[in-house]
C-alpha cells in the first residue's frame, strides 16, 4: 500500500472507532459524566468539606485532577477492549484481515479510537468539574502530554486484552480486577505522604500513581513522585505494550487460525 | 495463460495435531469459474483461509496472480475479494457504512468509495436498504450485502465460500446471474457449493478435495465424460407389474407407476421406449436420478 493508501485506511479505522461510541454515547459518555459529578458531589464537596485541605488545596481541587485520569484511564482501556473483542466476537476482524492494511496500522487505528473515547470523556469530566470547583492550569504541556501518554498507553492495555480474550467476561476481568484496585490505591483520592512508610514503598510501585501525580502536577504544581520518571515509565509501558500488542498481531494470535 | 492461483504442497496442520490439509497442488486459470467441492471437514474452507490470510498456513507456496503470499501478501490481497461462507460484518452498521468502510481499509478514497458502493448495491437491489442497520436485513439480502463489499475494491478474483447456503431459488438464479456476468467481464470465480447442480451448470473447471487432499481437478466436461453410468426415472400413465429390459438394470418401483434403468455409457435410450412401447405403456416424464456431477462426486469421495 501507499503512504495516501495507508493514511485512508488508519483514518477509515479511526473514524470507524468515533462513530461507534459516539452512536451508543448512552453506554460510553454518560456513564462517566454521571459517576463523576456524583464523586465531586459526594467526595468532593460533602465529605471533602470537612477534610479540609491536601496539599496546600482544598480537597475538591486534590481529587479533580484524579478523577479525571481514572475516567481517561477506564475509558481509553474499556473502549478498545470492547470494540476489537466484538469484531472478533462476531467475526467482523475479518473485513480488515483480508484486507492489505498493516497489523501496525490496525493497531494504530483502534488504540487512536481508544485516545479519542478517552479524550472526550476527560473533556467532559473536566467540563463538570468547573461546575464544581475552580481548576488553574500550572503546566499546559505537562497536561495534555501526560494525559495523551496514558490515553495511549491503557488502549494499548486495552488492545492486548482483547487479543487474548475468549469471551466477554475476560474482557471485564482486567478492568474490574486489576486496573480499579490499581487507579483506587494510585492516588487519586490522596498523597501517598499520608500512607506509612512502607506502603509508600508499596505505591511506588503502582504505574497508576505515576499518571495520577504527572496529570496533578500539571493542573496544580504538587505531586508525590518525580514527574521524569513518570514521563519515562509511561513511555517504558507503551513500547512494551506496542511491542506485545503487534507481536501478537503479527502471530494472529486469537484472530487467525 | 497466466494463473490466478498457484498452490503447491500446501500444508495445514493445527495444533491439536489434525492435518486439515496433507500437501495440495492447484492451479486456477485466470478468468475461470472454478468449483472447489468436497465434503464438510475436507479442508475447502481451510484452503481458502489460506488464501485470504484468515488462516496460517503450516508449509507450501501460494501465488496469487504470481504474487508469492509469504513475500508480498498485502499486493496478494489488493486482488482477492471474499464472500465468506458466515455473515462476517458489523451487524450495528448501515448497509452503506459497511461497504464504503471496507473500501477504506483498501486504500480507496471516500468519494470512490461511495461511486462504487452506490453501484454495486444498486446492482444487487440493496440501493433501498443503504442507511438500514445491517441486522436488519433478510438471509439473501445479508449475502448479497457482502457480495458487494468484497467486490468494493473490484478484485481480479472473487472466492464465494457456499454462497446460496439458505437462499431461496429465485434469489439463487439472480444472484448466479450477476456472477456469471462479472466472469464473463474478465473476473475469475472461485467457488464453494454444496449444491452440485450449480457447479455443473456454472463452472468450466473443478477440483474436488476429501480429507486434505486433492482427489480429481479437471474440467466439468472432462469429469462428466468419465461417468459410465446414469440413473434414469421413467414416470408412466399406468402402472406395470414387470420390467425386464435387456441389457439394462431395472427397478420398479412399489405403485408400479414408475421404472428406475440404470443406462450405461454406449447404451441407447430409444432400447427403453421400444420396450416400454411394446407393453403399452405410455411415458408421462423422465428425469436424472440424481444430478450427474453428484454421482461422480460420490464415488470419488467413496473410492478415496
Amino acid at each position: 500500500m501507499s503512504t495516501g493508501e495507508i493514511w485512508i485506511a488508519f483514518y477509515t479505522i479511526l473514524r470507524r472507532e468515533i462513530r461507534r461510541f459516539m452512536r451508543i454515547w448512552p453506554q460510553t459518555l454518560l456513564p462517566p459524566a454521571i459517576t463523576m459529578s456524583l464523586y465531586f458531589a459526594i467526595f468532593g464537596n460533602l465529605i471533602g468539606s470537612r477534610i479540609g485541605e491536601m496539599g496546600g488545596f482544598s480537597y475538591m481541587q486534590y481529587i479533580v485532577p484524579g478523577l479525571i485520569m481514572m475516567s481517561v484511564i477506564t475509558n481509553s482501556y474499556s473502549n478498545v477492549a470492547s470494540s476489537f473483542f466484538s469484531a472478533k466476537f462476531q467475526h467482523s476482524i475479518q473485513e480488515l484481515l483480508v484486507s492489505p492494511t498493516p497489523n501496525w496500522v490496525i493497531l494504530a487505528g483502534y488504540v487512536l479510537g481508544g485516545v479519542a473515547r478517552g479524550l472526550c470523556v476527560g473533556l467532559t469530566v473536566t467540563i463538570l468539574s468547573l461546575f464544581f470547583t475552580k481548576l488553574h492550569l500550572h503546566n499546559l504541556f505537562l497536561t495534555v502530554l501526560v494525559v495523551i501518554l496514558t490515553a495511549i498507553m491503557f488502549s494499548l492495555g486495552g488492545f492486548v486484552n482483547a487479543l487474548f480474550a475468549r469471551s466477554f467476561d475476560d474482557v471485564s476481568i482486567v478492568p474490574t480486577f486489576i486496573l480499579t484496585p490499581l487507579t483506587y490505591l494510585g492516588g487519586v483520592f490522596y498523597s501517598i505522604s499520608l500512607l506509612p512508610d512502607l506502603w509508600q514503598g508499596v505505591s511506588m510501585l503502582n504505574p497508576v500513581l505515576y499518571m495520577v501525580n504527572a496529570f496533578r502536577y500539571g493542573i496544580l504544581g504538587v505531586s508525590d513522585i518525580n514527574i521524569t520518571w513518570a514521563l519515562v515509565i509511561i513511555s517504558v509501558f507503551i513500547v512494551v505494550l506496542s511491542y506485545v500488542g503487534i507481536t501478537l498481531l503479527n502471530r494472529g494470535r486469537g484472530i487467525r487460525n | 495463460m497466466a494463473y490466478a492461483i498457484e498452490i503447491k504442497d500446501l500444508k495445514k496442520r493445527y495444533e491439536n495435531g489434525f492435518e486439515a490439509l496433507k500437501g495440495i497442488d492447484l492451479n486456477v486459470d485466470e478468468g475461470d469459474f472454478f468449483a472447489l467441492l468436497g465434503p464438510n471437514g475436507a479442508g475447502k474452507s481451510t484452503t481458502i483461509g489460506i488464501l485470504c490470510s484468515l488462516v496460517n498456513k503450516s508449509e507450501g507456496q501460494v501465488r496469487i496472480f504470481g504474487v508469492d503470499i509469504d513475500k508480498d501478501f498485502a499486493k496478494a490481497k489488493q486482488y482477492l475479494g471474499v464472500v465468506p461462507q458466515e455473515f462476517n460484518f458489523n451487524v450495528f452498521e448501515t448497509v452503506f457504512n459497511v461497504v464504503v468502510t471496507q473500501a477504506g481499509f483498501y486504500g480507496i478514497p471516500l468519494d470512490v468509495a461511495q461511486t462504487r458502493a452506490e453501484k454495486y448495491l444498486k446492482q444487487l437491489d440493496l440501493w433501498d436498504k443503504k442507511d438500514v442497520q445491517s441486522r436488519m436485513l433478510s438471509g439473501g439480502m445479508k449475502r448479497r450485502l457482502m457480495i458487494a463489499r468484497a467486490l468494493i475494491h473490484e478484485p481480479k478474483i472473487l472466492i464465494l465460500d457456499e454462497p446460496t447456503a439458505g437462499v431461496d431459488i429465485e434469489l439463487r438464479r439472480s444472484m448466479w446471474e450477476f456472477i456469471r456476468q462479472l466472469n464473463e467481464k474478465g473476473t475469475t470465480i472461485i467457488l464453494t457449493t454444496h449444491y452440485l447442480e450449480e457447479a455443473e451448470q456454472l463452472c468450466r473447471n473443478i477440483a474436488i478435495i476429501n480429507s486434505g487432499e486433492i482427489v480429481e481437478n479437471t474440467s466439468v466436461k472432462a469429469l462428466l465424460k468419465t461417468l459410465s453410468s446414469e440413473t434414469f426415472i421413467f414416470d408412466l400413465d399406468s402402472p406395470v407389474t414387470e420390467i425386464d429390459i435387456d441389457g439394462f438394470e431395472t427397478k420398479l418401483a412399489s405403485d408400479g407407476a414408475s421404472i428406475e434403468v440404470a443406462v450405461n455409457k454406449g447404451q441407447a435410450l430409444n432400447d427403453i421406449f421400444t420396450y416400454l412401447e411394446s407393453k403399452n405403456a405410455r411415458v408421462v416424464s423422465m428425469r436424472n436420478k440424481s444430478n450427474r456431477l453428484e454421482e461422480l462426486f460420490v464415488k470419488l469421495i467413496k473410492g478415496n
